[in-house]
C-alpha cells in the first residue's frame, strides 16, 4: 500500500479531507458561490434539479460543478485503487425515497449536514438547532440499526451498472458547458432547460473550472478517506468512534479560520445569508434528513462519492435527491429566507413516518 | 481446537458489517471469528474495530473478491 494511502485510510484521512473541505468551501465563497454555501450536497443537487427543468424556482437553477467533480474526483480515486465496484441490489426503490425525503428535510433547513457544518463556521447561528435536529435524527436511526434495521445486501453487478452515474454526470457537465435551450415557449421560441438563474443564489456561482477542480480534489480525498458527515455522528453514539468526527471538527476548525482570514465570519441569527430564523423547521427538517441519511447508510455526500465507485444503490440515492428537490419546488415544500414554506412541515412530517416504517420492518437476517 | 465463528456481512450497508463484528466479537467467549466483506472500506472499517477492541487481526484476500478477516484474542 502506497505511502499516500496508508495515510489516508489511517485516523489522518477525514481530518485531511475536513480540512481541504474547511478551506476550500469559502474560497469558493469568495470566489462567488452563495453564502456559507461553498459546497451544499443538497443545494447543489436542487440547482441542477432546476437546470434541468425538474423544478421551476427562477432563484435556484444552476448545474452545479462541484457535484460533478464529486463523483468524477470519486471515480478517479476506485479506479486508481482498485475500488471500483459495480453492485446493486440493496432496496434501490426504497433509497430511491430516501433520497427524496433526504433532501425535502434538507431544504426545509436550508442545507444538507456539509452546510449546516460550514453555517456554523460563518457565524449563522441558526445552523444550531439544525445541527441539533440532525443529531436526533442520526440517534433515532441508531436505535434501528441496533434492532436489526437493514435494507439488504447488495451484490457485484455487470459494469454498465456502474458507470451509469459518471456517464449521466458527464452528460451534465457538457450541458453546462454548452448550455443548450432545449426547451420551446409557447411562441416556439428556445428557453430553457438547461437553465441559468439570473438573480438569487442559482446565479452565484464560481468559475467553472475551479469548482470543478475543488469538486474533483475533494472527491478524491473523501472517497479514499471514506469522509461521512452523518457516520461521523452515528459512530459516535454507536461505538464511541470519533474517526470520522475528528473530519468534521477539523472541518468546522478549518472553514472558521478560513471565514475569518476571508472576512466572511458574520455571527448572529438575523440576516444571514440564504438561510431562515425558525429554529423549530430548522430543527425539524434536519431530524428528517439525519434519520433519512442513516437509514441509507451515508451522508449526501458520501451517497455521491459512492456512487462515482459504482454504487448503484448510491446512485439511486442521489437521483431520489435530484427528483425530491423538483418535489420539494414544485410542491412548496421547500423554505425561503423569509421561513418555512406552506407545505414544508407536513412533508417533514409524512417523511419521518415513511422513515420511520422503513426502519421498523426492514430487515436482513443475522447469518451466522 | 476452538472453532471459528463465520460472519458474512459481504454487501451490508455501513454500519452493518461493524455491527455484526461487534456482536460476535460480544457473543463469543473463546475462538476466533471470522468475518467476510466484500469491500475495502468495510475490510478497514471491521479492521479498527477489532484492533480496538485488542484482537489480533489478519486480512485475507479472497480469490472471488472481497476479504476474509480472522479475529482472534
Amino acid at each position: 500500500m502506497s505511502r499516500f494511502n496508508r495515510l489516508f485510510i489511517s485516523r489522518w484521512g477525514p481530518i485531511i479531507a475536513g480540512i481541504a473541505v474547511g478551506v476550500l468551501a469559502p474560497v469558493l465563497v469568495h470566489l462567488g458561490n452563495p453564502g456559507n454555501m461553498g459546497i451544499c450536497v443538497a443545494c447543489f443537487t436542487r440547482d441542477m434539479s432546476g437546470a434541468l427543468g425538474l423544478h421551476r424556482a427562477a432563484v435556484v437553477q444552476y448545474m452545479r460543478p462541484e457535484i460533478i467533480g464529486f463523483v468524477f474526483g470519486a471515480l478517479i480515486a476506485s479506479l486508481a485503487y482498485k475500488e471500483f465496484q459495480p453492485r446493486t441490489g440493496s432496496a434501490p426503490l426504497l433509497r430511491f425515497f430516501l433520497g427524496m425525503f433526504s433532501i425535502i428535510g434538507a431544504l426545509v433547513f436550508l442545507g444538507c449536514p456539509w452546510r449546516a457544518y460550514l453555517r456554523l463556521s460563518g457565524g449563522d447561528w441558526n445552523a444550531i438547532p439544525g445541527i441539533v435536529g440532525l443529531v436526533i435524527g442520526v440517534v433515532i436511526g441508531v436505535v434501528f440499526l441496533k434492532r436489526g434495521y437493514s435494507l439488504g445486501r447488495t451484490h457485484p453487478a455487470p459494469a454498465a451498472v456502474g458507470w451509469i452515474m459518471p456517464a449521466l454526470m458527464g452528460l451534465f457537465l457538457l450541458l453546462l458547458l454548452f448550455a443548450p435551450q432545449l426547451g420551446r415557449t409557447p411562441e416556439g421560441d428556445p428557453t430553457g432547460p438547461i437553465f441559468f438563474s439570473v438573480t438569487g443564489p442559482g446565479s452565484m456561482a464560481a468559475p467553472i473550472a475551479i469548482a470543478l477542480g475543488v469538486g474533483l480534489l475533494i472527491g478524491f480525498l473523501a472517497q479514499r478517506s471514506r469522509f461521512c458527515t452523518v457516520g461521523a455522528i452515528r459512530d459516535v453514539i454507536l461505538m464511541r468512534d470519533s474517526h470520522l468526527l475528528n473530519g468534521v471538527v477539523a472541518l468546522v476548525i478549518a472553514a472558521a479560520l478560513t471565514n475569518l482570514a476571508l472576512g466572511l465570519f458574520r455571527p448572529g441569527f438575523a440576516d444571514q445569508p440564504v438561510a431562515h430564523t425558525n429554529a423549530l423547521w430548522n430543527a425539524g427538517g434536519m431530524v428528517l434528513s439525519g434519520l433519512a441519511f442513516t437509514l441509507a447508510g451515508g451522508c449526501p455526500g458520501r451517497q455521491v462519492f459512492m456512487s462515482g465507485e459504482g454504487d448503484a444503490d448510491a446512485s439511486i440515492f442521489v437521483i431520489g435527491m435530484l427528483v425530491g428537490a423538483g418535489v420539494a419546488h414544485t410542491f412548496n415544500l421547500a423554505s425561503s429566507p423569509a421561513g418555512p414554506a406552506p407545505y414544508g412541515p407536513v412533508a417533514v412530517v409524512i417523511g419521518l413516518a415513511f422513515c420511520v416504517i422503513i426502519g421498523l420492518t426492514m430487515r436482513e437476517p443475522v447469518t451466522a | 481446537m476452538s472453532e471459528i465463528h463465520i460472519v458474512d456481512a459481504s454487501g451490508l450497508s455501513c454500519p452493518q458489517p461493524v455491527l455484526l463484528t461487534r456482536r460476535a466479537l460480544r457473543e463469543s467467549t473463546d475462538g476466533a471469528i471470522a468475518i467476510l466483506v466484500d469491500n475495502a472500506t468495510s475490510r478497514d472499517n471491521v479492521r479498527r474495530l477489532a484492533e480496538r477492541e485488542g484482537c489480533q487481526v489478519t486480512v485475507e484476500e479472497l480469490p472471488e473478491g472481497g476479504y476474509r478477516l480472522v479475529l482472534s484474542r
